[in-house]
C-alpha cells in the first residue's frame, strides 16, 4: 500500500470541492423534481464552503470562514423563500414537476 | 491521522453526493445531503474552523435540511417517475461533459496552487469563535448588518407568500 | 447715397402686399404696388443726379457676407454708367407697366398676389442690377428666375400656365448650371468675385496664359446667358411663358429679366475681349437666334406668340452686338427695346383685354375704329422695331449692324434680312389686327386710360428715344465703334421694304398668304411648328430622363437598394430575434445547461489566457 502524505495536500480539499459541485451541477440539471433540484443547489454552496475554508487555511487568515458564514445565512435566506415559492407554485400547478412549469416560453 | 480522516470522511460526502442525485425519492435525497453536510463539517474541523464546523452542523443540518423535510413532507412529494424526455445520446453526452468539466477544474486547481505544505488538524488556530467574532465585528460590520436585513426580509417574503389566502 | 432703398423699396411693398393684401381694399394695394415702385424711380433719379456725371465708380459695401480663407465675398452695391442706364429703364419701364397693370387685372383674380410677385420681382432685378460681385448678382439672376416661375404659373389652376412655368424654371436652371461653373472658375482663377478686382486682374493677364482660361470661364458664362435672354439652344420657355397675364409678358419677358443675360455679358466685357471664341461665338449665337425666330414669327397666329418670338429675335440681336466688340450698342438695343417691346406687348394686352381674351390674330380686324389709342401706340411700336428712319429702333439696330459689317460682312446680310422679315412679321400683325374688316365675335372697346396712358409715353419714348445717345455716354466704359452711313440707310431700307411686303400681302391681296402657304406647304409646317424643337428636345432630352430617373433612380436605387438596404437591416434584426428567443423554452433544466455550458466557457477562457494571476 503506498505511503499516504502526512499532511493532506490542499490541492485534494479543492479537487472534493470540485467533484462535490459538478455532482451539484448534474443533479441540478438532470433531476425534475423541484425540491431535489433545489437540494442540488444546497449541495453546490456547500461545496463553494469547503473551498473558501480551504484557501483561508492556506493564507493563515479567518477570513474564508467568515464568507463561509455569510454564504450560510444567504443560503438560509434563499432555502426559506424558495420553499415558499415551491408551495406556492404546489398550490397553483399541483405539479412538483420542473418540466412542467414552462408558461413562460416565448 | 488528518490523511486517513480526510480519505473516510470525503468518500462519505462523495457518496450521498452520488445518492443524492440518483435517488428517486425526495426524502432519500434528503437525508443524503445531511450526510454530506455532516461529512463536510468534519472536514472543516479539520481544517481549523471551529465555529464554521459547530455553524454547519447546527444551522445547515440542522435548521435548513429540517426545513427541507418538513416541506417535503408537506408536499407528499412521491417517488419521481421516470419519463426521460432527453435523449440517450444527450445523457451520456452530458456525463461526458461533465467528466471533463471535473478533470479540468482539477487540472486547473493543481497547476495555480504552490506546492506548499498540507493541511495537519491544529495547525491553523485561528478559526475559533473569538478570532471569527472578531474580525466580524470590526472589518465586516456592514455585510453583517446587511445580512440582518436580508434575514428580515427573507422571513417577510416567506410568509407573503406561502400563506393562505383568506 | 443710401443705394439700398432702390431695392428696399419694391420688396416692401411685397412683404406689404403679400402679408396683408388679402384683407385690404384694391385702392390700397394699387397704392401699395404702384407706389413702391414710383418710389424706387424717384430714388434712382435723384441718386443720378447726385452722382452726375459718373465718372468713376461709386460703391456701397454694407457687410461681409462669406469670409472663408482667402476668398471674401461682401454686400455692395455700385453704380457706374451702365448701371444707370439699366436702373432708369429697369424702374421706368417698371413703373408704367405697374400703372397698367392696375388696370389690366382688375378683374382678375388673386389681385394682391400679382402685384406682391411684381414687386418681389423688381426687388431681384434691382439687386442683380447693382450688385457688384458675381454671387450677389447671381443671387438676383435666380430671384427673378423665381418670380417668373411664379408669375408665369399665375393661373395656376390652368394646366399649360404650370407647366409653362416649370419648363421656364427649368431651362433656366440648366443655364444657371454653367453659370455657377463659371462663377467656381473664376473664384480659382482670380480668387475674388469682385468685379473690379477681377476685371483688373483679367485686364492684367498676359494673353497665352489668359485665352484658355478665360474662354472656358466666359463660355460657361454665355450657357447662363443663354439660359435667362431665350438664346439657342435654351430659347424654348419664352414662348410658352405667354401664359402668364400679359403685364408680365411685358415686363419680364421683353423689358428687363431677359436683358439680364446681355447685362451680364457687358459687364464682363473685361473677360470676353480677352477670349476671342467666345465673342465669335457669342455673335453667331446671337445671329442665328435672331434669325431662326424671326422665321418662326413670320407664320404664328397668336399675338402674343409673335412677339414672343419677336423677343428672342431681338434678344439675338444684342447678343449679336455684344459679341462684335459693339458693347454700348447692344446695350442701347437693350433700351429701345424696352420701349417698343414693352409697348408692343401692352398693346397687345389692351387689345385682349378689350376682347376679353381674345388672343388669335384670326379672330381680329380692323380694330382701329374701336381701338384708336391702341392702334396708334402700336403703330409707333412696329415702326421702331421696324427701324423706320428716326425712331429709336433705327438708331440702336443701326449701331449694331454696322458694328457687324466691320467684323464681318455675312453676319451684316444676315442681320439686315433678319431685320426685313422683323418688319414684316411685326406689321403682318398690325395689319391682321387693325385693318381690314372685324372677324370676331366679341364687342371690342378701347381700355380705360390707366392702361393708355402708358401705352402714350410708351410710344413717345419708341420714337423720341433713339436721341437719347448711349454709346456716347458709355464711351468711357466701352470704345464706340465707326459708323458708316450707307449701310445705316441701306438696312433702313430694307425695313421699309418689309414693311410694303406685309402690307401686300394683308390689305392689298388677302389671299396672298394662303396660296404662299399651299405652295411652300412642307416648309411651312415646319416653320408654324417651331422646326419641332420643342418635340425634340422631348424625345431626346425629357424623355430619357424621366425614364431613366423612374427605372433606375427610383424603382432600382431609391425603392430597391436604399429601402431595402435599410427594411433589410430590420429584416435580418428580427431574424436573430426570432432565432435567438428559441432559448427562451419555458424549461427551466435548458436554462440550467446553458449557464453550465457558458460558465464552461469562460473557465476555459480563464485557463487558456494564463489564468487569473
Amino acid at each position: 500500500m503506498p505511503t499516504l502524505p502526512t499532511a493532506v495536500p490542499l490541492s485534494w480539499y479543492l479537487i472534493l470541492s470540485a467533484i462535490l459541485f459538478v455532482l451539484g451541477v448534474a443533479g441540478f440539471i438532470f433531476r425534475r423534481n423541484i425540491i431535489t433540484v433545489f437540494m442540488s443547489i444546497e449541495l453546490m454552496l456547500n461545496a463553494v464552503n469547503l473551498s473558501f475554508v480551504t484557501f483561508s487555511y492556506e493564507f493563515k487568515q479567518v477570513d474564508g470562514h467568515i464568507y463561509s458564514f455569510f454564504v450560510m445565512v444567504v443560503a438560509a435566506a434563499e432555502a426559506a423563500v424558495g420553499l415558499a415559492i415551491i408551495l406556492t407554485v404546489f398550490k397553483n400547478r399541483s405539479t412538483l414537476m420542473i418540466d412542467e412549469i414552462n408558461s413562460m416560453k416565448y | 491521522m488528518t490523511t486517513v480522516f480526510f480519505l473516510i470522511f470525503a468518500a462519505i460526502a462523495v457518496l450521498c453526493a452520488i445518492n443524492l442525485v440518483v435517488q428517486k425519492h425526495p426524502i432519500a435525497s434528503a437525508l443524503s445531503l445531511i450526510g454530506v453536510m455532516a461529512s463536510l463539517a468534519v472536514l472543516y474541523l479539520q481544517l481549523g474552523g471551529e465555529f464554521i464546523f459547530a455553524a454547519q452542523v447546527i444551522v445547515y443540518a440542522g435548521a435548513i435540511m429540517v426545513l427541507f423535510i418538513f416541506v417535503i413532507m408537506l408536499l407528499n412529494a412521491g417517488a419521481e417517475t421516470l419519463t426521460f424526455q432527453v435523449s440517450r445520446f444527450v445523457k451520456y453526452l452530458g456525463l461526458i461533459l461533465l467528466f471533463a468539466f471535473l478533470l479540468l477544474i482539477s487540472f486547473i486547481v493543481q497547476a495555480m496552487l504552490p506546492k506548499t505544505e498540507g493541511v495537519v488538524f491544529g495547525a491553523f488556530q485561528g478559526g475559533t469563535a473569538l478570532e471569527v467574532g472578531r474580525k466580524l465585528f470590526t472589518s465586516y460590520l456592514l455585510p453583517f448588518e446587511v445580512t440582518s436585513v436580508l434575514i428580515l426580509i427573507a422571513i417577510v417574503g416567506a410568509i407573503v407568500l406561502a400563506r393562505k389566502e383568506v | 447715397m443710401l443705394l439700398w432703398l432702390i431695392p428696399i423699396f419694391p420688396l416692401l411693398g411685397f412683404l406689404a402686399n403679400g402679408i396683408f393684401g388679402r384683407r385690404i381694399p384694391k385702392a390700397l394695394i394699387n397704392t401699395i404696388a404702384v407706389g413702391s415702385v414710383a418710389l424706387s424711380f424717384a430714388w434712382v433719379v435723384k441718386t443720378l443726379l447726385a452722382l452726375d456725371p459718373i465718372e468713376t465708380k461709386y460703391v456701397e459695401h454694407y457687410y461681409t457676407w462669406i469670409q472663408s480663407g482667402t476668398l471674401n465675398i461682401g454686400v455692395d452695391f455700385a453704380v457706374d454708367r451702365l448701371t444707370a442706364i439699366m436702373l432708369m429703364v429697369v424702374t421706368g419701364v417698371g413703373t408704367l407697366i405697374h400703372i397698367y397693370a392696375v388696370g389690366y387685372m382688375e378683374h382678375e383674380g388673386g389681385y394682391y398676389r400679382f402685384f406682391a410677385y411684381l414687386n418681389l420681382f423688381m426687388f431681384f432685378m434691382l439687386v442683380l442690377v447693382l450688385a457688384q460681385n458675381y454671387l450677389l448678382l447671381f443671387v438676383g439672376w435666380e430671384g427673378v428666375g423665381l418670380c417668373s416661375y411664379l408669375l408665369i404659373g399665375f393661373y395656376f389652376s390652368e394646366q399649360f400656365a404650370t407647366t409653362a412655368g416649370n419648363k421656364a424654371f427649368i431651362v433656366n436652371r440648366i443655364g444657371d448650371f454653367g453659370f455657377s461653373l463659371a462663377v467656381y472658375l473664376i473664384v480659382r482663377q482670380f480668387g475674388s468675385l469682385d468685379f473690379s478686382k477681377v476685371f483688373d486682374a483679367a485686364k492684367g493677364m498676359p494673353v497665352e496664359a489668359s485665352v484658355g482660361i478665360l474662354t472656358t470661364i466666359t463660355l460657361l458664362l454665355l450657357v447662363g446667358a443663354t439660359g435667362k435672354s431665350a438664346q439657342i439652344p435654351l430659347y424654348v420657355w419664352l414662348p410658352d411663358a405667354m401664359a402668364g397675364p400679359t403685364p408680365v409678358s411685358a415686363l419680364i419677358h421683353a423689358a428687363t429679366m431677359v436683358t439680364a443675360g446681355v447685362y451680364m455679358t457687358a459687364r464682363s466685357a473685361a473677360l470676353f475681349i480677352k477670349a476671342p471664341i467666345s465673342m465669335d461665338t457669342v455673335a453667331v449665337i446671337g445671329l442665328a437666334t435672331a434669325f431662326f425666330a424671326a422665321t418662326i414669327g413670320l407664320t404664328q397666329m397668336d399675338i402674343k406668340k409673335v412677339f414672343a418670338y419677336s423677343t428672342v429675335s431681338q434678344l439675338g440681336y444684342m447678343f449679336l452686338g455684344v459679341g462684335v466688340g459693339a458693347f454700348s450698342a447692344g446695350i442701347f438695343h437693350l433700351m429701345t427695346h424696352a420701349f417698343f417691346k414693352a409697348l408692343l406687348f401692352l398693346g397687345a394686352g389692351a387689345v385682349i383685354h378689350g376682347l376679353h381674351g381674345e388672343q388669335d390674330l384670326r379672330q381680329m380686324g380692323g380694330l382701329r375704329k374701336q381701338m384708336p389709342i391702341a392702334a396708334i401706340t402700336l403703330l409707333c411700336a412696329s415702326l421702331a422695331i421696324s427701324g423706320f428712319p428716326f425712331t429709336s429702333g433705327f438708331f440702336s439696330k443701326d449701331a449694331i449692324l454696322v458694328a457687324a459689317y466691320a467684323r464681318a460682312p455675312w453676319m451684316y446680310w444676315v442681320g439686315v434680312l433678319t431685320a426685313g422679315m422683323t418688319a414684316f412679321y411685326v406689321f403682318r400683325a398690325w395689319l391682321m389686327a387693325f385693318t381690314g374688316e372685324y372677324r370676331g365675335h366679341a364687342h371690342p372697346h378701347e381700355s380705360p386710360l390707366v392702361m393708355t396712358g402708358p401705352l402714350m409715353i410708351l410710344a413717345l419714348l419708341s420714337l423720341g428715344g433713339g436721341f437719347i445717345n448711349v454709346p456716347h455716354f458709355l464711351e468711357s466704359m466701352f470704345v464706340e465703334k465707326a459708323e458708316n452711313q450707307g449701310l445705316a440707310w441701306l438696312s433702313a431700307g430694307v425695313g421699309i421694304a418689309g414693311i410694303l411686303l406685309a402690307v401686300l400681302f394683308y390689305v392689298v391681296n388677302r389671299g396672298l398668304p394662303e396660296s404662299f402657304a399651299k405652295a411652300f406647304g412642307g416648309l411651312y409646317t415646319l416653320v408654324y411648328n417651331k422646326y419641332f424643337v420643342d418635340e425634340v428636345y422631348d424625345a431626346t432630352v425629357v424623355e430619357p430622363l424621366v425614364e431613366g430617373s423612374r427605372t433606375v433612380l427610383w424603382r432600382g436605387i431609391d425603392a430597391g437598394l436604399i429601402d431595402g438596404t435599410v427594411n433589410g437591416v430590420g429584416r435580418r434584426s428580427r431574424g436573430v430575434g426570432s432565432i435567438l428567443r428559441l432559448i427562451q423554452s419555458g424549461n427551466i433544466r435548458s436554462y440550467a445547461a446553458w449557464v453550465v455550458l457558458g460558465s464552461i466557457v469562460l473557465l476555459l477562457a480563464i485557463g487558456f489566457s494564463g489564468g487569473l494571476r
